[in-house]
């Protein structure tokens, strides 16, 4: 007890250096690096022909030879993990930076004008919010037929709203500091303080929300590739590669889905580990949720 | 949207919570139109001929005058608005319209699969809320000690993973390797009927799947609002009674930490809405998101629209639902939101 007061007293920022916690982003940032590099340079390093098949070797388990087995067409599910990947990113990073466009832009309007205008906007921000969002992206899916527009625009109208939260606090925060008051009474104009003052301001915010939105995309697309709404079959995507192995699964051969989806899972971890760490750079006042 | 205040009389309290809900509807009507509207234009904008889609095969044996019939039974070749206000107008009189993809009206199609589904959720959200009140109430106590780091780390580690896969990896390991749970279905194949026992032993795994996969985030609620009402005066003064420490975690640090969680309930909606679809398709369930996903495939409009909407309004009832029974529980809530 008496331990645990003495810890208690100390301030924060402090402790938190008494027990640095490097080896996980550390961790996280070799994966990404492994993961985005291996998806820029797969069709350098390990070309792949989409259309090869080999039916001699379906659904073999993962050995040295297949890390990941191989699917119920022989083909090698840890190669075509990578090229899924390199889709998935791809269309995630897209559709995170169309929904931060859209965010933004709603944000930056309630920020700036502040008053009516952004208790209105905000209140509907809200109430959007509360719409079931996966069921909206299939219906716009469904409506566009499936495609990668339709996946992108999916991601982009149903994921904007933590992003126009973010830019809109951060611009009404932002408007009442000194630095403002300053622009203002040198003679800056409206224009002049929003440009030159606060956009600088914003953008790191903005990045970080675009990055921190980049898992939100995936997982959004592989859901719809699961269900067979997302990307078409030829773009082999993470979510079609594990709506293809769930045959399998239920044969036994569970590699052919869990591997392509265990891609996923440590991806995106390595994002949110190292969009925390960002975010604690960006304000240490507030405490890092995420520390593994 | 709601902050303290000093307690007001109880009739005053009541009138607000008329303002509330006025204030509410205020917004949500308005969203609903424009949703629907949206969703009207996206189905304008949708390359699928509804005549054609309706006849099937058929379409392709069908005359031309045929289809030109179909297509003016159904007014699809009117204006635009006098279009949509009629669906509109339909839908609120009840008539959800007739599903292309299912040939039988919408409102059958939900009578007979949304009762499975609000059970799968019903179900998940009383799991998930006893689970991660206990474990979350458990983790604030000794904070930064072993079990809460580890819970910390799963509930991170879980919340990156999607829900299908959760669902796939417990089918391969809990229903092909050990054999204990059915991979999916709700009935038994050989069974004749529907009997609650089968139906439970069918549902735990698909449960237990989305209730891990809603976890974390509410796990992570209570860690936080225990841990920080654990440092309140009122359970400073029940320790320094020196209640044993059982006590003063669940009958006093948890109960402060409980209000707020009532409307994070609430906004977690749609997410579970979400997770069950997922599910459902994992576990082939015949709830909505089987018939959701199917409408989607065949580009059903009526079927889709309707699914969509009647699940929108539901959900912000239920925020709203949410936020009074806070207000009611808690007398220091103004409702000015």
């Amino acid at each position: 007890m008496a331990d645990l007061a003495a810890r208690r007293a100390l301030p924060r920022p402090l402790r938190s250096r008494l027990r640095p916690r490097r080896a996980g982003v550390v961790t996280a940032g070799l994966v990404l690096i492994v993961a985005v590099g291996g998806a820029l340079l797969a069709p350098i390093v390990w070309p792949l022909d989409q259309s090869a098949v080999a039916l001699d070797q379906t659904r073999l388990a993962p050995s040295w030879s297949h890390l990941g087995g191989t699917d119920d067409l022989g083909r090698d599910v840890a190669h075509r993990a990578v090229y899924g990947l390199r889709v998935s990113l791809l269309v995630g990073a897209v559709a995170a930076l169309v929904a931060t466009v859209i965010g933004g832009l709603i944000g930056g309007i309630a920020g700036t004008l502040g008053g009516r205008v952004d208790r209105v906007l905000m209140r509907i921000v809200d109430t959007i919010a509360a719409l079931p969002h996966l069921l909206l992206g299939i219906f716009i899916v469904a409506m566009l037929r499936p495609s990668l527009g339709a996946v992108i625009a999916s991601v982009g109208l149903t994921h904007w709203l933590s992003t126009a939260r973010i830019v809109r606090s951060e611009l009404l925060s932002l408007r009442t500091r000194t630095f403002v008051d300053a622009a203002i009474s040198g003679g800056a104009g409206r224009g002049r303080v929003l440009v030159r003052h606060l956009l600088p301001h914003v953008l790191p915010r903005l990045a970080l929300a675009t990055t921190l939105m980049i898992p939100h995309a995936v997982w959004h697309e592989t859901a719809l590739s699961f269900l067979g709404l997302g990307l078409p079959p030829h773009l082999a995507s993470l979510g079609n590669m594990i709506s293809d192995g769930e045959g399998s699964l239920l044969t036994g051969a569970w590699w052919a889905s869990l591997v392509p989806g265990a891609v996923i899972v440590v991806v995106t971890l390595a994002i949110a580990v190292l969009a925390a760490r960002w975010r604690d750079r960006l304000d240490p006042r507030v405490r890092a949720e995420l520390q593994l | 949207m709601t902050t303290t205040a000093p307690p007001r009389r109880r009739s005053g309290r009541l009138a607000g919570a008329a303002v509330v809900v006025r204030r509410r509807l205020l917004v949500a009507v308005p969203v609903l139109v424009a949703t629907s509207v949206g969703m009207f234009a996206l189905g304008a904008a949708s390359p699928v001929d509804p005549a054609k889609q309706y006849a099937g095969a058929a379409a392709f044996t069908t005359s031309e005058e045929n289809l030109a019939q179909i297509r003016a039974n159904w007014g699809v070749d009117d204006p635009l608005p006098v279009q949509y206000l009629r669906w509109i107008g339909n839908l609120l009189r009840g008539d959800l319209g007739w599903s292309t993809s299912r040939h039988e009206p919408v409102t059958s199609v939900l009578a007979a699969r949304a009762g499975w589904t609000l059970l799968l959720i019903g179900v998940t959200l009383a799991v998930v809320l006893l689970a991660s009140l206990l474990l979350g109430a458990l983790a604030a106590y000794r904070r930064g000690g072993l079990f809460d780091r580890g819970l910390r780390a799963a509930a991170y580690a879980v919340e990156s993973m999607p829900v299908f896969w959760i669902g796939l990896a417990a089918i391969a390991v809990f229903a092909l390797a050990l054999g204990w749970f059915p991979a999916g279905g709700l009935t038994d194949v050989t069974a004749t009927g529907t009997s609650w026992s089968d139906v439970a032993h069918h549902l735990i795994l698909p449960v237990a799947v989305l209730a891990i996969s809603q976890a974390p985030w509410f796990l992570l609620f209570v860690r936080d609002a225990v841990a920080e009402s654990l440092r309140d005066d009122h359970v400073l003064a029940a320790r320094a009674r020196g209640l044993p420490g059982r006590t003063v975690l669940f009958g006093h640090a948890l109960r402060t930490a409980l209000l707020p969680f009532l409307t994070l309930v609430g906004t977690h909606l749609p997410e579970l809405v979400g997770g069950a679809v997922l599910v459902e398709t994992v576990f082939s369930l015949p709830g909505l998101g089987a018939v959701t996903v199917e409408a989607a495939l065949g580009s059903d409009f009526p079927l889709l629209a309707a699914i969509t909407l009647v699940t929108t309004a539901v959900v912000l009832t239920a925020n709203l639902a949410a936020d009074l029974a806070y207000a009611a529980a808690d007398p220091r809530v103004r409702l000015d939101g």
